[in-house]
């Protein structure tokens, strides 16, 4: 008799059809056309990118939508030393970024720039793929790169660094 | 208008492997299928419950004395499925059914090949159809068959 | 034991697929209606706690999401079930048992449309000897159906009575989306889906959500005129291998029911979770009720079957009926894992 059965692996694959929602669909369907659109609470007035028809502070729905910058402000970051399969080459940047006119960061990759320079409170900007390669999806930003502006300074960006 | 406020859908997959460790009975019991041959487990009253499991059902004690049954027995109730999905064990009309080997006092889950639903029915003889390449698996047994 | 009672309950229409909103959008509308008929805002209420599974979302930690929809900040106490919303509502029963908070908000959502709902369901089995067979929903109940057969408890003129039943209740329930008038010798005509089980047997797909508010004590009596009082409350569950279970009888639900001070009990309406034609039958069994009690006014799951909502649903719907003055008695029933593993019952009185 050879070796008992000490352990097994057990396949799982499931499929499903999935909805993002009415708000994301519409956040999806607009950055097809390099627009980003957040929404703003009917209460606490934050706007939330991307939507989720929903305030999570306040438990209201959310329908007002507003058009905020594909520019922004690197909130917190960190730098990523392990690929995985599909990854860009390492160490890179990814980072918390507060888009201009928006409340909540959106977490997005760093490129053109390196890792030892990047700093909380940089600017940066999207770059979008081509035209022709635009779809509902957020892969139609490419990454976020520096501008060159001055930093924001850290006191401004307090109540978002940790969110 | 109607295309802004209609929903996106999309493909979404959850696939992955996990990797179990098995223990001593379960391990001994999918063993024992490897090798060709069918384990319980004995109760604190004396059942043989099958297939193992690691405590006694009713009184929570530790089991450890396995004990062979079968590999034939008899079908204690049955479903017949006439279209079967993709993870089915088999991909032809079958039947999942509760099996009863000789010397269990418990039934296990699987699949019967009967080739028709008129040739099922409860308390009916089967038996294993061992798969030739068995690596200590539940599916090592491919399905059970009428005994001829 | 401290008196605690169902003043609001609110759900969303169950409906075959939402094309359009997530669990999220879905769910907001229905607690914040909750909390608007129980009068007190979240804020205020002292205990929080939700039921979902986060395999009908494909998403590990999908849970964590549906706290978008009721605004925790500040950060609530609360706490989540990955059972049926039912087990919500036991949990926040023994959490206002401890008598320093006042109130709890339970609510529960399932969009079971999204996966391949029978499939789904198999990752709830043993995963070392059932799981890598898929033995979906129906084929596991299917196996219960017929040992109730060969045994000789029930025939399957009564499975198709309960069908036909259900689906006209489920028409005057706005909530409930599979319904119609059928006549039973017709159904008995239709062929096996998963023999010995029709079509007619099964539950539909649903996606919906449901909340309560419970309170305890006098507070109850100022927020509601007909306050539904839970006078017991019990689960037990059995073991998860169909081959070691007498699956003609529920051991388990009879239990329960005996601890809830519900079995053998006269009663003016009974909502029992049966998914399946027969398992209504198994569980009326077991609850041995002593007078002609209307089972499921509602439809029950057969009208609607919202995973993770149709069993808090059914406490919702007899507790509505205490709240409306149309029951002074009700008996609410919920169960979970594959044919009928464990069984929650709920016994509820007016004043």
């Amino acid at each position: 008799m050879s070796d008992p059965v000490t352990g097994i692996i057990t396949p799982v694959r499931l499929e499903y059809t999935y909805t993002p929602g009415v708000a994301a669909s519409r956040f999806l369907k607009r950055i097809a056309s390099k627009e980003i659109v957040g929404q703003k609470c009917p209460r606490c007035a934050k706007v939330y990118v991307p939507p989720r028809g929903s305030c999570p502070k306040c438990g209201v729905p959310t329908e007002e939508e507003v058009t905020v910058a594909d520019s922004g402000t690197v909130t917190t970051f960190c730098i990523v030393n392990i690929p995985f399969a599909g990854s860009v080459p390492v160490p890179y940047v990814s980072a918390h970024i507060l888009l201009d006119g928006s409340d909540i960061p959106l977490v997005g990759l760093l490129q053109e720039v390196a890792a030892e320079d990047v700093r909380m409170g940089m600017r940066v900007k999207a770059v979008w793929v081509p035209d022709e390669e635009l779809a509902p999806t957020l892969l139609s930003i490419k990454y976020f790169t520096p501008t060159g502006e001055p930093d924001v300074p850290i006191e401004k960006i307090m109540e978002y660094r940790d969110a | 208008m109607a295309e802004e406020t209609e929903a996106l859908s999309a493909l979404h997959v959850l696939e992955y492997n996990y990797t179990r460790s098995v223990g001593p009975v379960i391990g001994r019991f999918l063993t024992g299928l490897r090798d060709g041959e069918l384990l319980g487990i004995k109760s604190s009253s004396g059942k043989v419950i099958f297939p193992p499991v690691e405590y006694d059902p009713e009184t929570a004690e530790t089991l450890i004395e396995f004990a062979p049954v079968g590999p034939a027995g008899v079908v204690t109730t049955w479903a017949w499925v006439s279209q079967p999905r993709a993870k089915h064990p088999l991909q032809k009309p079958f039947a999942f059914a509760l099996i009863k080997p000789d010397g269990a006092d418990t039934a296990i889950l699987h699949a019967v090949d009967a080739g028709s639903e008129e040739a099922m029915k409860t308390g009916m003889r089967v038996r294993p159809r061992w798969r030739k390449e068995r690596v200590g698996f539940i599916t090592d047994i491919e399905c059970f068959e009428p005994e001829p | 034991m401290r008196d605690v009672a169902v003043v609001s309950f609110v759900q969303a229409p169950s409906v075959r697929r939402d094309p359009a909103r997530n669990e999220v959008e879905i769910l907001m509308p229905v607690v914040s209606a909750a909390l608007e008929q129980s009068g007190i805002p979240l804020r205020d209420i002292g205990f929080t706690v939700s039921g979902s599974c986060d395999y009908l979302a494909g998403q590990p930690f999908a849970f964590v999401m549906g706290l978008d929809a009721i605004g925790a900040w500040p950060p609530i106490e609360e706490s989540h079930v990955e059972m049926d919303g039912a087990w919500a509502l036991y949990e926040a029963w023994i959490r206002l048992q401890e008598g320093d908070i006042d109130s709890a908000l339970i609510y529960c959502f399932g969009k079971s449309s999204m996966g391949e709902l029978p499939e789904v369901m198999s990752m709830q089995l043993d995963p070392y000897y059932l799981t890598p067979l898929w033995p979906d929903a129906i084929s596991m109940a299917a196996l219960q159906a017929r040992a109730m057969l060969d045994f000789g408890s029930h025939d399957e003129r009564e499975m198709a009575s309960v069908a036909a039943r259900s689906r006209r209740d489920a028409a005057s329930n706005p909530n409930a989306h599979l319904s119609g008038d059928f006549d039973v010798d017709v159904l008995l005509k239709e062929p096996y889906l998963v023999s010995p089980l029709r079509k007619h047997d099964c539950p539909p797909i649903s996606d919906g959500a449901a909340a309560i508010v419970l309170v305890a004590g006098d507070k109850a009596r100022e927020i509601c005129e007909r306050p539904a009082w839970i006078r017991g409350i019990d689960h037990r569950v059995e073991a998860h291998q169909l081959g070691s279970r007498d699956l003609t009888v529920s051991s388990s639900t009879a239990l329960a029911a005996e601890q809830a001070g519900g079995r053998g009990g006269a009663f003016d309406v009974v909502e029992l979770h049966a998914p399946f034609t027969h398992q209504e039958l198994i569980l009326l069994d077991a609850l041995s009720l002593s007078n002609g009690a209307r089972v499921n006014p509602s439809g029950g799951a057969l009208g609607a079957n919202p995973m993770m909502a149709a069993g808090l649903i059914r406490i919702g719907e007899a507790a509505q009926r205490i709240m409306d003055g149309s029951a002074a008695r009700a008996l609410a029933h919920a169960t979970s894992g594959p044919c009928l593993q464990q069984n929650l019952v709920c016994v509820l009185e007016g004043e």
